[in-house]
């Protein structure tokens, strides 16, 4: 690859610690959104973006550098408490962190990117920053900076037995008293003198640095002040300012001056997500969950992971080889060699397990991407949604991940933009303004299970079925259960928005979500209940590098049909086939009749026969409820085997998904039996029994 | 049009299909395995033989004969699949025996006459002499790559 330039290395290996930064930055916004951060929270979401920028600037990025620079600007004055941390603010830093992203991520693929689309967000953060820098300013212009004296070595609290009034002052100057030569700092220094004082600024009249008027007064204090003293005294401090200002003086509570320091003097009423520091690592949940952060880990090429995960495939055929031909053999079940061999298969399958579980990776990185689709496409619909995640460290294989990443995306959209109501429904229904998504993640039987979930309206069952009629998916009469209703969102061609709006109505419809789905093994099902929400649950095989397999035998070749789909396994008799008409035939179960494909006819193997009785069938179950049964020769048994890759820019043969190789070292071939069904259809066999509508 | 590197000579494996001689570019053959029963391909064209297992990768199987409009290959214990790799995939090409490698000079080698047939067009890249017999140099690339269209 690579290997020959060194700079091209350390190049990757900077855009690798930059996912990493930026998932640092992402989670300990999260903190600070939801308070669940400390006080150190901040200081890691600075250092990540100090440390891409120090990078970037390594590498020439000018506008990576420019950018984390504003934007680390902007959290420095946060972390030095010169800006208080607001909702909106956050909002901000969100969309700045999305914007990053997408910076590094066209620095990493050398794409050309548009500075332009850079400056809004950059005159946002300096705005904030320039804010707090006028705050200053106003306070610095004229007069000499004067430190407050905040230390209370000397206090007057340590007074033991005193009485304490907690005052609450709220102060507003005048322009003119800054023409008497009096300044604020020197106000509250003398304030800070009698007592513990917390001040806070409200810079919330500030305009953007050019409406600014330098001689114009923005800013106004709200302090709070547990002192000894009486209010007599404090007014004193504000006599030179009488008349100059707006002061409001009240006594809060009395308390005993050695309660204080068990007892916040201040409310956080300002600033309600910047938690005061909390000092027992143990005690804080996030704490912990940091430290699980900081394992040691290895950053290990995906093609080794790859390779090994071949020759773990390898060993594991190569296992079943010996085991047959030991068998043949005829060596003892009971000798030592055939426990020897036992061991060693179990040994081979915990091997398996951990190689495999080196691909697996926590779904994290993922919802991340989702939280970020929540707050574009809920901005650009003007709702206001939240997502709620859970299950986060639940571990997928990464190709799963990643294929993932479309399909979820396309229902996240959906959830916003269709399923939560707008604000004003959502009120007159008696909801929240706020709607949620829910994105969750959990390991169930061996399989993985991602639900998308919604608190809005729940499908309207009325439009989609006029939608279907209308289009032509099912005939005008149909009268559909619930759930088949709800599944028509998976037809093709199907669209619920009645007004396309320009982010989930591109053309592609459920569809088209449910066929990645299907293409990673996996199942998708709907459930909508009327205002409550819709949810969706996406049933994943933990990995695409095994697959657990019915092998048959057809016509003396053996085949693998994924066990997922096999509902159950019949044999024919005179009973229980029936022929609908000649060459065509239906076997009758507990649901209904299902046609009968005789998979050696279908493969080309040989020509139909004309009689089934005493064959064996599998019945199979596939999506949309379409059931078929195949006709085998003879079932050998269930096993996990390897999914080895077909080549099929050379030849693709119908109903074939993937290969694997047996114990004796021939090729199997996997069936697809989606495929097996389309190709059957195609060659004017039996059409699948959909116990659904068929188009 | 001679493909050919004029300065450097051209090794050759020669191989027989039938009781003709054929032979590839030496550089495109990766190995020569001994005939191993491919897992035939449903509904395949008659020329993809199947796929055989190749140290653990699934390897595609052409009937070399079959490809070229030859008699299939009659199954024998000296049928060898030679494995060609070409534009990154690898393909195995079922011919009944391997017969020798040369080394030849590109002016040894003479573009095939226009005979007014199109059956195999471009698969049969050169013609040479050896020993007075004449061997055909196959374009590796058009082999696969035909395969691939006629499939597709």
């Amino acid at each position: 690859m690579t290997a020959s330039d060194p700079l091209a290395d350390i190049r990757a290996s900077f855009f690798v610690e930059c996912e990493e930064l930026l998932e640092a930055l992402q989670d300990g916004l999260y903190a600070l959104e939801h308070g669940t951060g400390d006080g150190e929270t901040i200081h890691v979401v600075f250092r990540a973006v100090h440390s891409i920028k120090g990078g970037a600037g390594a590498f020439g990025l000018e506008h990576l550098v420019q950018f984390t620079h504003q934007y680390e600007t902007a959290l420095d004055a946060v972390r030095s408490d010169r800006l208080a941390v607001t909702p909106d603010l956050l909002k901000l830093f969100f969309r700045a962190a999305d914007h990053l992203s997408d910076i590094i991520r066209s620095a990493r693929e050398e794409q050309p990117f548009a500075t332009s689309i850079s400056a809004p967000l950059l005159s946002e953060l300096t705005a904030r920053v320039s804010l707090e820098a006028n705050q200053e300013a106003a306070e610095d212009i004229d007069f000499a900076p004067i430190a407050v004296n905040l230390d209370f070595s000397e206090d007057p609290l340590s007074a033991k037995g005193a009485q304490l009034n907690h005052f609450q002052i709220s102060f507003t100057p005048e322009p003119e008293l800054f023409d008497t030569g009096n300044d604020v700092p020197h106000i509250f220094a003398a304030l800070a003198d009698l007592g513990e004082l917390d001040v806070q600024c409200d810079t919330s009249r500030l305009p953007t640095l050019h409406q600014l008027a330098p001689e114009a007064v923005y800013l106004s204090w709200s302090l709070s002040l547990a002192t000894v003293v009486e209010e007599a005294e404090i007014a004193s401090i504000f006599e030179f300012v009488e008349g100059l200002c707006e002061l409001d003086i009240s006594l809060r509570v009395t308390s005993d001056a050695n309660a204080l320091g068990s007892e916040p003097v201040t409310s956080d009423a300002m600033t309600p997500s910047t938690e005061p520091v909390d000092a027992e690592p143990q005690s804080n949940p996030q704490q912990s969950h940091r430290d699980t952060r900081q394992q040691t880990v290895v950053r290990v090429d995906i093609e080794r992971v790859e390779r090994l995960v071949n020759l773990v495939g390898e060993l594991v055929i190569n296992q079943a080889m010996l085991s047959q031909s030991m068998q043949s053999a005829g060596i003892s079940p009971h000798s030592e060699a055939m426990n020897g061999l036992e061991e060693f298969q179990r040994l081979t399958r915990d091997i398996q397990d951990s190689v495999m579980m080196i691909r697996a990776q926590p779904v994290k990185s993922l919802f991340q991407r989702m939280s970020r689709i929540v707050r574009e496409t809920s901005a650009s619909v003007s709702k206001d949604v939240r997502l709620i995640t859970d299950g986060e460290t639940t571990e997928v294989d990464k190709t799963v991940i990643e294929r993932l990443a479309d399909p979820l995306t396309h229902m996240i959209r959906n959830a916003v933009d269709h399923g939560i109501e707008t604000p004003a429904t959502r009120l007159a229904h008696g909801k929240p303004e706020q709607g949620e998504v829910r994105l969750s993640a959990s390991h169930r039987s061996g399989r993985v299970v991602i639900d998308v979930s919604d608190d809005g309206g729940g499908i309207d069952r009325d439009r989609v079925l006029r939608t279907a009629k209308d289009k032509g998916l099912v005939p005008p009469d149909a009268n559909l259960a619930d759930t088949e209703i709800d599944n028509l969102l998976f037809m093709p061609g199907f669209s619920t928005a009645s007004n396309l709006s320009d982010l989930s109505g591109r053309g592609v419809g459920m569809d088209v979500v449910r066929t990645a789905i299907h293409a990673l093994g996996g199942r998708i099902t709907i459930n909508s209940e009327p205002r409550q929400g819709t949810s969706f649950s996406i049933s994943l095989p933990l990995t695409l590098a095994v697959l657990d397999g019915m092998v048959v035998d057809v016509s003396g070749e053996t085949l693998v049909v994924p066990l997922n789909v096999v509902s159950e396994t019949l044999t024919l008799t005179e009973n229980n086939i029936e022929m609908v008409s000649p060459g065509h035939w239906v076997v009758r179960n507990r649901n209904g009749f299902l046609p009968l494909l005789d998979l050696s006819a279908v493969l080309g193997y040989r020509a139909e026969r004309a009689d089934f009785t005493d064959r064996i069938a599998l019945l199979l179950t596939l999506e949309d409820d379409v059931g078929v049964a195949l006709v085998v020769d003879e079932i050998h048994d269930q096993r996990q085997v390897v999914i080895k890759g077909l080549d099929d820019s050379f030849y693709r043969a119908p109903g074939i998904a993937a290969a694997t190789i047996l114990g004796d070292g021939q090729i199997a071939l996997i069936l697809d039996p989606a495929d097996i069904v389309a190709h059957a259809c195609s060659l004017g066999a039996h059409p699948p029994a959909h116990h659904r509508m068929e188009a | 049009m001679s493909v050919m590197d004029a300065a450097r000579p051209v090794e050759l494996l020669t191989f027989k299909l039938g009781d003709q001689e054929y032979s590839l570019d030496i550089m495109s053959v990766r190995e020569i395995r001994g005939w191993t029963r491919a897992t035939p391909m449903p509904l395949a064209p008659s020329f993809v033989r199947g796929v055989i297992n190749l140290r653990g990768t699934v390897l595609p199987v052409i009937d070399l004969a079959e490809r070229l409009g030859l008699q299939k290959c009659g199954q024998n214990s000296r049928n060898v699949i030679i494995v060609v790799k070409c534009h990154g995939h690898m393909t195995g090409l079922l011919v009944d025996a391997v017969s020798d490698i040369v080394a030849l000079q590109p002016d040894e080698m003479q573009d095939p006459p226009d005979t007014g047939t199109s059956d195999t067009p471009n698969v049969v890249k050169a013609l040479t002499l050896i020993d007075d017999r004449m061997i055909r140099v196959l374009d590796v690339a058009q082999i696969v790559t035909h395969a691939e269209s006629d499939a597709a």
